[in-house]
């Protein structure tokens, strides 16, 4: 569990790295989004993995023996779940800053995941192989999306699955997570998202399709704001809403 | 965590089960079980000796289980032990009275028959679940069941929970649970504070058995001094709850057993013929407390850790074990996504879920016992009103049977007899 290279980092520095960790994981603090939307994407996850390679969530570690990939790792707010459910997990974030603050975090909890400042395409170039990518609201932020999902793909064993989720391009969406959640709620800082850079689901069905997998799944996440939770709608994709692929054998 | 060898150290230590509960009474036992049936590894931690669970012979104390109860009992494989020897109820009469008038001509009847799901709920001597629970704790591969052992300190870091008991030994798990009673240890090594109101009441409490048969009747007769209610045991024998003012309570427990029964007798009426003691008497002062907090970060309480209410409708267990349902519901649902099952946003799902339903109760509780608890003849002439309203309505009579049975509100899984 332990990772003897740890050893080496300076002490003031892994402080700092821990109150970094200590925010990411604050269910209350600037990642609150993110923590409430978690338990409804991680419903969503498991399901689709455990369906896809046929494991039993009631058994303990049902993942085991599956390779994970978390693209936009951030401070491991997925790659734990995954990890503790027996996955072997790399989290990976184009943010350099995130990658120590996961590691401590992860340490923390005792478990090993392997983090790494990379990007998807880096990855792929690289050779690596996973059973399960995890795209999760990455894809509205990159600049050419179809060479992103691609190396994603590229990044998939044959019979992978790939999970995307981001954010659909209408009024409605312009007004629940720009003005909503950026300016009013302030629960994201402004600037997050750049409206014209969102995906209707049909176009997200397109690209997917292009970069090599076939989409068979997408599900929208809802927000309710009189119970304050999200749920998963097989209808209303109207905002947040995820997709799952399979790379053809 | 100054020191970081030291932090590293902790960190790195293994957890002795997933979940750590205080209290061996009957909601601890509960959620080890349930928690258990799910794929958790428990330990719970019993400061009674084995033995003193172990007595068979019937000492008075006995349960109303509201129907959502039981079928959790029967979910978590406790009911097949128990079920032979409960008392149906099978319908639940009210009336307003006063000693020596017998009851009010406004007696409000529920009937199971108005609802399709069985009797509203089953009498079940405490004896027969105690014993019942013990066997199973004892049979369960993934319980581990310390009798005899208390708590002395407890230490909560982030990544665990940490109980010192008596015995020096030290025990850590992922999240801990005080199902430790009204006076929680747990909560109190936590530093949560407690909220509570005295009711200015005491309960007596006892069995008695009677010349003829109760047909599955359970009678609560609201008068003057606080309720007594008269709920059915098997066979010619019914569980007495009786309240009256401190001063008469203490009273009237300084008497003997045949004085106790010649102060019982009139308040009870002759319905039942001749009425002797069947038991050891008991006797609780009723008082109320909540504590602020039902959770925090690795720590949860349930039961009367929580919220030790009146036992005025037996709901004192039926509230207990719909923590045990919430709360196992909430850890296994967390645990099967992959969250870490001791994190406060994890936790607070459950306190969520069931502070409203407990303050409600507490609240309800309340009011309705001082609605009744008076001799003022307006209140008397607008709960008779009320009474007769409620019987009138059909529909209001099934809400109130089916509050009674423990079916209304956001049930867990346990409670609709589902597995987890």
């Amino acid at each position: 569990m332990m990772q003897p290279a740890e050893s080496t980092v300076d002490a003031a520095e892994v402080a700092k790295f821990e109150a970094m960790a200590a925010e990411w994981w604050d269910p209350n603090g600037k990642f609150k989004p993110l923590h409430m939307l978690n338990p409804c994407r991680l419903d969503y996850i498991t399901q689709q993995i455990a369906a896809e390679f046929g494991r039993d969530l009631t058994t303990p570690e049902p993942f085991k023996g599956l390779r994970l990939l978390d693209i936009g790792c951030g401070g491991g707010l997925l790659s734990e779940p995954m990890a503790r459910l027996g996955a072997t997990v790399v989290g990976a974030d184009a943010a350099e800053r995130n990658i120590p603050v996961a590691r401590v975090h992860a340490e923390q909890s005792g478990l090993t995941i392997d983090y790494r400042h990379t990007t998807a395409e880096a990855l792929a170039a690289a050779g690596e192989q996973f059973d399960v990518v995890l795209n999760m609201e990455v894809v509205e932020h990159v600049a050419d999306p179809l060479a992103y999902l691609t190396a994603c793909r590229q990044l998939l064993r044959p019979g992978g699955l790939h999970l995307c989720s981001t954010i659909n391009r209408n009024p409605k969406s312009f007004a629940m997570a720009i003005v909503g959640a950026e300016i009013i709620m302030r629960w994201l800082p402004k600037g997050t998202h750049d409206w014209k850079k969102f995906i209707t689901p049909d176009e997200l069905f397109d690209l997917l399709r292009q970069s090599g997998v076939d989409p068979v799944d997408r599900k929208g996440f809802v927000f309710n704001p009189i119970a304050w939770t999200w749920s998963i709608s097989d209808r209303d994709l109207s905002v947040n809403y995820v997709t799952a692929s399979v790379k053809p054998e | 965590m100054d020191n970081p060898v030291q932090a590293r150290i902790l960190r790195c230590m293994s957890y002795d089960s997933d979940i750590i509960i205080v209290g061996g009474g009957l909601n601890g036992p509960a959620l080890g079980l349930a928690l258990a049936d799910a794929g958790q590894t428990v330990t719970i931690i019993d400061a009674l000796p084995a033995q003193a669970r172990e007595q068979d012979t019937f000492d008075g104390r006995s349960y109303a289980l509201a129907l959502a109860s039981q079928k959790m009992l029967s979910a978590i494989g406790i009911w097949g032990a128990v079920g032979d020897h409960a008392q149906p109820m099978l319908e639940i009469k009210v009336s307003d009275g006063r000693a020596g008038e017998g009851p009010s001509p406004f007696i409000l009847e529920f009937d199971h028959a108005e609802i399709e799901e069985g009797p509203m709920g089953y009498m079940v001597e405490d004896r027969y679940l105690r014993v019942a629970f013990l066997d199973a704790l004892a049979q369960h591969p993934k319980v581990t069941h310390l009798s005899g052992e208390t708590v002395v300190a407890q230490d909560i870091e982030p990544s665990g929970a940490t109980v010192t008991l008596a015995s020096g030994r030290r025990l850590r798990g992922k999240v801990l649970v005080g199902a430790d009673g009204r006076k929680s240890g747990t909560a109190e090594r936590a530093g949560i504070s407690r909220t509570g109101w005295d009711y200015g009441q005491t309960a007596l409490v006892c069995a008695i058995g009677h010349e003829r048969p109760h047909n599955g009747i359970a009678h609560q007769f609201f008068m003057p001094p606080g309720p007594l209610a008269i709920l059915p045991l098997p066979g010619n024998r019914s569980s007495i709850v009786w309240s009256e003012t401190h001063d008469m309570a203490a009273r009237i427990n300084a008497m003997d057993d045949a004085d106790y029964m010649d102060t019982l007798r009139p308040r009870f009426g002759d319905f039942l013929g001749d009425i002797e003691l069947a038991g050891v008497r008991f006797s609780y002062p009723l008082n109320l407390t909540l504590a602020n907090a039902f959770v925090k970060p690795r720590l949860a309480l349930i039961g009367d850790a929580a919220h030790g209410v009146h036992p005025i409708a037996g709901q004192g267990l039926n509230l207990g074990l719909r923590d045990v349902g919430a709360l196992a519901e909430v850890l296994v649902d967390a645990a099967r996504r992959g969250e870490d099952i001791g994190a406060i946003n994890v936790l607070e799902r459950y306190q969520t879920w069931r502070r409203w339903d407990t303050a409600t109760l507490a609240a309800a509780t309340d009011g309705f016992n001082k609605l009744f608890s008076n001799d003022n003849p307006i209140l008397r002439g607008v709960r008779d009103l009320g009474m007769g309203v409620v019987n009138s309505m059909p529909n209001l009579r099934r809400r109130f049977i089916r509050e009674a049975a423990g079916l209304n509100g956001d049930l867990p899984r346990l409670m609709l007899g589902r597995p987890l």
